[in-house]
């Protein structure tokens, strides 16, 4: 509890500096008011929304007001919708986990199978091909493997849509595209996308695992007892190898979460990637500095919750650092 | 004996072994055929990069050599000029091979740049983090760690969007975002070397604590940062085509690999595919040619696989 305590205290703390160094940067660059004052003001007008906007303040002062306004949720409006920034990055963050999601599906369900029958058989063709696959899988830039999907599975054969977000089905109050069947056909190509990445850092890690383990004690006595090859691997060396792995999905869902930038501007899904695009682009400065709050916030809670899952997959990590 | 080797590979004013490490290393990295190829893939790019401008068949941002008649050509169609256009052109008529490798040039640059300066300063923090400990090592490890729990592309974004798009700009972001990593691997690599007998002769001596620093320790720290440098170069690479695809990083009068990728992304949809793959193959090669070196070269160059 002490642990949790202190870490949600550093998390606040990182909060705080991050929320400084991008309001630093943001006061270092330019005015706003040259954005949003019509260029035939008169002086006097442009003085007058200077006081207003309160941009002739100190400089703490100035930051003092956004953080208070920051902790009441209020961001700013929008210079683009002229809405508040906070809103427009809430209502597009469900499309952009629900992608998230679906690639983590993807990759840990195509993953570690694949890794461990690599672990487990090094030599095989299978297992050559699906290491040099991920090595593939490394090395394509994303932007350009998300343009050969559409151009392959979307313009030449036609199978899935070329972009968009389909229908929204509702299952159990919680609505996601993921429900309805021309749904699935927009995430398809997205998520696989998204997945391809980690997919191959998922059977990597799934491999190295694998080998790890299979060559340890504990594995040969349960050969010994005489249980059944497929209960030693779903139980035995599945339990074992799973530490890095929930790492990985913990510490990547956020990567995906950051990464889902470059999908989504491509499929032009409607999610908080494509919002972060366009607004740096139209230079909407409250939307950029909301967006980055929020992934600061999702990213410190991810952290965390990371570091206690630990703990629940192998007890002898304690929390508080200590050794048993 | 590995150890010896490595610190005379890096200095050369160590009296030589037996045998030059060099010639071990590159003994051994030319055992495997895959990292070889990648090698002789790795040096044509390059040399291609590099000679862009007299090798190329039209300079493709010279508009008088252009030819709005030859816009978006298929591959191998001759055109008006009577050139023929092996990669095709592009929607202005701009031959697509002279495109890639100037784009090349400009990616090649650019990661290079970033990549050298990155290691430049990861390198110094780290040394100085790990010799000197305390809380100069606390401070600069605090700052690592807060940096590499953010993706690179995030920090790269939102850098750009306060700098604005821009050549300078984009190798700036990309030694912020860089520079953590190689920090955190020169800090662990010169703790592990601080506590060796050399550094202790060097203390007894009485050198100076830059010489110690930068004359015996630095040396010794540098394999397995040339493995990640060779590394880093490659995702520095990627991350700026990116950047640039997305229209945040390069401006459209610096076309990098992914600005070409990017232009040519319109005409995907229309059938007209070879103004974004052929960028994107060589994007491609010329990521994986420098992973095939650099894992050859982690595999050489760790003194545990020497038996």
């Amino acid at each position: 509890m002490v642990y949790v305590i202190r870490r949600l205290l550093q998390a606040v703390f990182l909060a705080l500096v991050m929320s400084f160094l991008v309001f630093t940067g943001i006061f270092a660059v330019g005015n706003p008011v040259d954005i949003l004052i019509d260029p035939e003001a008169t002086q006097a007008e442009r003085v007058r929304l200077i006081a207003q906007l309160g941009l002739d303040r100190p400089f703490h002062e100035q930051y003092l007001i956004f953080l208070g306004n920051v902790l009441q949720g209020d961001f700013g409006n929008s210079f683009v919708y002229n809405r508040p920034a906070l809103g427009l990055i809430l209502e597009r963050m469900p499309a952009t986990l629900e992608l998230a999601f679906a690639a983590i599906v993807i990759a840990v369900v195509l993953g570690i199978p694949l890794g461990m029958y690599a672990g487990l058989r090094p030599g095989s063709a299978g297992s050559q091909a699906v290491m040099a696959g991920s090595i593939l899988g490394f090395s394509v830039p994303n932007f350009w493997q998300a343009i050969m999907l559409i151009m392959i599975f979307a313009v030449m054969l036609g199978w899935f849509p070329v972009s968009g977000r389909g229908q929204v089905g509702e299952f159990f109050g919680v609505r996601s595209s993921l429900f309805t069947l021309n749904g699935l056909q927009h995430i398809a190509l997205p998520a696989i996308n998204l997945a391809i990445g980690h997919l191959a850092l998922v059977i990597r890690l799934a491999r190295s695992g694998t080998q790890e383990v299979k060559a340890q004690d504990f594995i040969r006595f349960a050969r010994a007892k005489g249980l059944h090859e497929s209960r030693i691997v779903l139980v035995h060396l599945l339990r074992n190898i799973l530490i890095p792995i929930v790492t990985l999905v913990g510490m990547s869902f956020g990567g995906l979460i950051a990464f889902a930038v470059v999908t989504e501007s491509i499929f032009a899904w409607p999610g908080m990637g494509k919002l972060i695009i366009d607004s740096i682009r139209q230079l909407d400065r409250p939307v950029v500095v909301a967006y980055l709050i929020v992934i600061v916030v999702i990213f410190i809670i991810l952290n965390l919750l990371v570091d206690l899952l630990y703990s629940l997959i192998d007890p002898r990590i304690r929390l508080d650092g200590a050794k048993q | 004996m590995s150890e010896t080797a490595i610190s005379a590979a890096a200095s050369p004013d160590v009296t030589p072994p037996p045998e030059r490490p060099v010639w071990r290393i590159i003994r051994d990295f030319r055992k495997s055929p895959l990292a070889l190829f990648g090698l002789a893939l790795l040096v044509v790019i390059i040399a291609a990069a590099f000679l862009a401008p007299w090798i190329t068949p039209q300079n493709p941002y010279d508009l008088r050599s252009l030819n709005i008649m030859d816009s978006r050509l298929a591959p191998g169609e001759v055109g008006f000029s009577g050139i023929s256009f092996w990669l095709g052109t592009d929607g202005q008529g701009r031959d697509m091979f002279s495109a890639i490798l100037f784009g090349l040039r400009i990616s090649l640059m650019v990661g290079l740049i970033a990549c050298t300066a990155a290691l430049i300063i990861g390198l110094t923090l780290g040394l100085i983090a790990a010799y000197f400990g305390g809380r100069i090592d606390t401070i600069v490890m605090r700052l690592v760690d807060l940096h590499l729990s953010f993706p690179p592309i995030l920090v790269a974004l939102i850098l750009l969007a306060i700098l604005g798009r821009g050549l300078e700009n984009i190798i700036f972001a990309l030694i912020i975002v860089q520079w953590a990593t190689f920090a955190r691997m020169a800090r662990a690599t010169a703790l592990s070397e601080r506590g060796r007998e050399y550094v202790e002769a060097a203390q007894s001596l009485g050198l100076s604590q830059t010489r110690i620093l930068f004359g015996h320790l630095l040396p010794n720290c540098l394999p397995p940062l040339m493995v990640l440098y060779t590394v880093e170069i490659a995702s520095a690479i990627a991350l700026e085509a990116t950047l640039s695809f997305l229209g945040v990083g390069l401006p459209a009068t610096q076309p990098s690999l992914g600005l070409l990728i990017a232009n040519g992304f319109q005409f995907v949809l229309s059938g007209q595919y070879w103004i974004s793959v052929f960028p994107g193959i060589a994007l491609l090669l010329l990521i994986v040619a420098i992973n095939l070196v650099g894992d050859r070269l982690r595999d050489v160059l760790n003194p545990r696989n020497i038996t």
